[in-house]
């Protein structure tokens, strides 16, 4: 950390010499990514022990420009791959970034699996409604009707509300909040952070290129307007009610932040009854 | 067993077993694996195992889960493997072109059984071989070892393992069902004896480190998770920081060196046993359980005057062009036995360059060859 409280200050945190970034102007990855790395910073973890890994898309390309270990993977395969790397290593803080696509659809397994471990993982699935590299086809979370590449009148394939999906599979912290949320974002994504076990948080992030110009909202700053006017806080929401219709309203806040024990908890509990050794939880080696 | 949770004897002990014994032996701590047959024995010997060496095993909700999760243990500092068959080698594919692109030190074990689809779950085939060095897109490098008894299963694994941290690449462990399955006397010597090669760990400061920059041997020091280092790592073509670069020179540069590290150190990797080569007019030239299958073939052409000689591939890829080359000038003819329709009998075939004759003694799998058929095959050849 920069030493001199200002989380905000997070050059240090970024690959200036893979700049510029590919990401589209009015994109809302860049927003996402300040916020993520001032959390960061406010999390007070420490940043050697930091991991990111990514799978395939826009948001995949995070991992390749934070100054962090990183890892772009696979598509689909960031949450496996994060698994490997935490259970290998538990004093590692891994974080996955990646998209809706990549993580709602050809991850979608892993996503399940990770949550149901409560493994401690923090996952950060920016979900612009769109798979964007490719340019613009129908994704896991396109709203119905909405238009995309390969949805050309209208989609009619029932997309995931991804809160419901995570809460459902044993995730411990499921948040939802916009591009447009900064500071809730990061403050959110402290909480994840530092929330043992499976930490969920997904921002509606814009794609004026792919996504809003089809669907009414041709720049980022019409996407973020909508944001403005359709989101509704709710903290505590029953997951089950914050589906997103096409241009309808979106329900952000903090939907869950329970308390369970953790794939390592009980790893270690249940090993230590036959491996004395391996008894200690993870909070008292850390205050060990 | 030792204190240190290593076995140390004498055991009895199938492939599976052997090879998940020759994992812990090489440090393995990190086994992720999904069951199924005929691997299976190996993921249940690394859950009663590991952690009683301190290592962590994980059973993933599929394949792919389970090699990208090896590919993150590697990265994490602990030795990783996993163990699958036909179905499951299928799955892993995609990511062992990323551990190949990332240069990932790992180990796959693939106990084949017959297919395609699923096949013969409980019967053998050397199926996948050709798979085992193209089955990922692209172009890359591979290491595969066959073992041809459970003692090797035990052997080669750590053989494996000290290859993909020389290298920095998945070695794979093509076995079969049949040596998997195969119970027999398996002797297990005391660390002290067994050579491990340990991760080759940078040696510039922290801010110098370039991760994809190469020694000599063409292969980059490795750091780990965690150390500090901050690099990136991708599956994009890459350059000697780690950072994407998306043209036809990076991709010359990086491919041509992931090819070169494995074909100009073939020397080093590959392992030939060779017996009653010199003067032979015929070579049986196999691998696994076909190798050992030819043994009776070759005992009973040599009783009956036939000079034949035997060349088995433990090392299957690389392959060894030139030993083939020099053999085929020599001899009238190749046999070549394999449970498949004829897969290395390609590679004999080309390497002989029509100095010599290449037989191909094919099996569909479910069972071993016919040891008589393969003798059928090394008469006809010394004629």
């Amino acid at each position: 950390m920069s030493g001199n409280n200002d989380y905000t200050q997070i050059d240090n945190l970024l690959r200036e010499d893979r700049m510029p970034h590919i990401w589209c102007p009015g994109c809302g990855l860049g927003s996402v990514l300040h916020s993520f790395l001032t959390a960061l910073n406010k999390s007070e973890v420490p940043l050697d022990k930091v991991s990111v890994v990514s799978g395939i898309g826009c948001t995949g390309r995070t991992a390749g420009y934070v100054k962090l270990d990183s890892f772009h993977t696979t598509h689909g395969r960031a949450i496996p791959f994060a698994t490997g790397l935490k259970l290998a290593n538990p004093e590692l803080k891994v974080i996955v970034f990646s998209g809706d696509g990549d993580i709602g659809s050809i991850g979608g397994n892993h996503l399940i699996h990770a949550a149901r471990r409560n493994m401690d993982l923090t996952v950060i699935c920016v979900n612009n409604f769109i798979y964007g590299m490719t340019g613009g086809q129908v994704a896991p979370t396109t709203p119905l009707n909405a238009r995309t590449s390969t949805s050309p009148y209208g989609c009619f394939d029932r997309p995931f509300n991804l809160p419901k999906l995570v809460t459902a599979a044993g995730a411990t912290y499921v948040a939802r909040w916009t591009a447009m949320h900064v500071r809730r974002l990061e403050k959110a994504i402290v909480e994840a952070l530092l929330k043992p076990g499976f930490s969920f948080v997904e921002v509606i992030a814009p794609c004026p290129t792919q996504y809003g110009r089809k669907n009414r909202q041709s720049t980022g700053l019409a996407q973020m307007d909508y944001y403005k006017e359709n989101s509704i806080i709710k903290h505590g929401a029953d997951t089950k009610d914050v589906d997103i219709d096409l241009n309808g309203q979106i329900v952000i806040g903090k939907f869950v932040d329970i308390e369970c024990p953790t794939f390592y908890d009980l790893q270690t509990e249940i090993l230590g009854k036959t491996f004395p050794h391996m008894s200690k939880t993870q909070a008292e080696e850390a205050s060990a | 067993m030792s204190r240190d949770g290593q076995l140390v004897g004498e055991f009895f002990m199938n492939g599976d077993v052997a090879s998940a014994e020759g994992a812990i032996c090489a440090g393995c701590r990190f086994f992720a694996g999904y069951p199924i047959t005929p691997a299976t024995e190996v993921a249940e010997r690394m859950a009663e195992r590991l952690p009683e060496v301190g290592g962590t095993f994980i059973q993933m909700e599929d394949e792919i889960a389970s090699m990208a999760a090896i590919l993150g243990g590697s990265w994490g500092g602990v030795k990783s493997m996993t163990s699958t068959s036909g179905p499951g080698f299928s799955l892993m594919m995609e990511n062992l072109g990323l551990g190949a692109m990332t240069e990932t030190p790992c180990v796959v074990v693939n106990i084949q059984r017959a297919g395609p689809s699923t096949g013969l779950p409980t019967l053998t085939q050397q199926g996948d071989m050709m798979q085992a060095r193209w089955g990922s897109h692209g172009l890359y490098g591979t290491i595969a070892i066959a073992p041809s008894s459970p003692q090797e299963m035990f052997e080669l694994t750590i053989t494996a393992f000290n290859l993909s941290e020389k290298y920095r690449t998945p070695v794979l462990i093509m076995s079969d069902e049949s040596v998997g399955h195969m119970s027999e006397k398996v002797v297990i010597p005391p660390m002290e004896q067994i050579e491990i090669f340990p991760r080759r760990k940078p040696t510039v400061p922290v801010d110098e480190y370039l991760p994809f920059k190469a020694d000599a041997d063409l292969v980059p020091p490795m750091g780990n998770a965690g150390e500090g280092y901050r690099f990136h790592v991708t599956g994009l073509t890459h350059d000697e920081r780690g950072y994407p670069d998306m043209t036809a020179e990076a991709q010359d540069k990086l491919v041509r060196r992931l090819l070169d590290k494995i074909e100009l150190n073939k020397d080093d990797i590959i392992i030939l046993e060779e017996d009653g080569i010199d003067g032979a007019e015929v070579v049986v030239c196999s691998y696994g359980i076909s190798a050992r299958v030819a043994l009776l073939a070759v005992k009973a052409a040599r009783e009956e005057g036939i000079k034949v000689g035997i060349l088995r591939l433990v090392t299957v890829w690389p392959f060894p062009d030139q030993k083939i080359k020099e053999i085929a000038k020599k001899i009238r003819a190749f046999v070549v036995p394999e449970l498949n329709a004829g897969q290395v009998v390609l590679e004999v075939e080309r390497c002989a360059g029509g100095a010599a004759e290449t037989i191909l003694v094919p099996h569909m799998g479910g069972a071993v060859h016919d040891p008589d058929v393969i003798l059928e095959a090394i008469r006809k050849g010394s004629k």
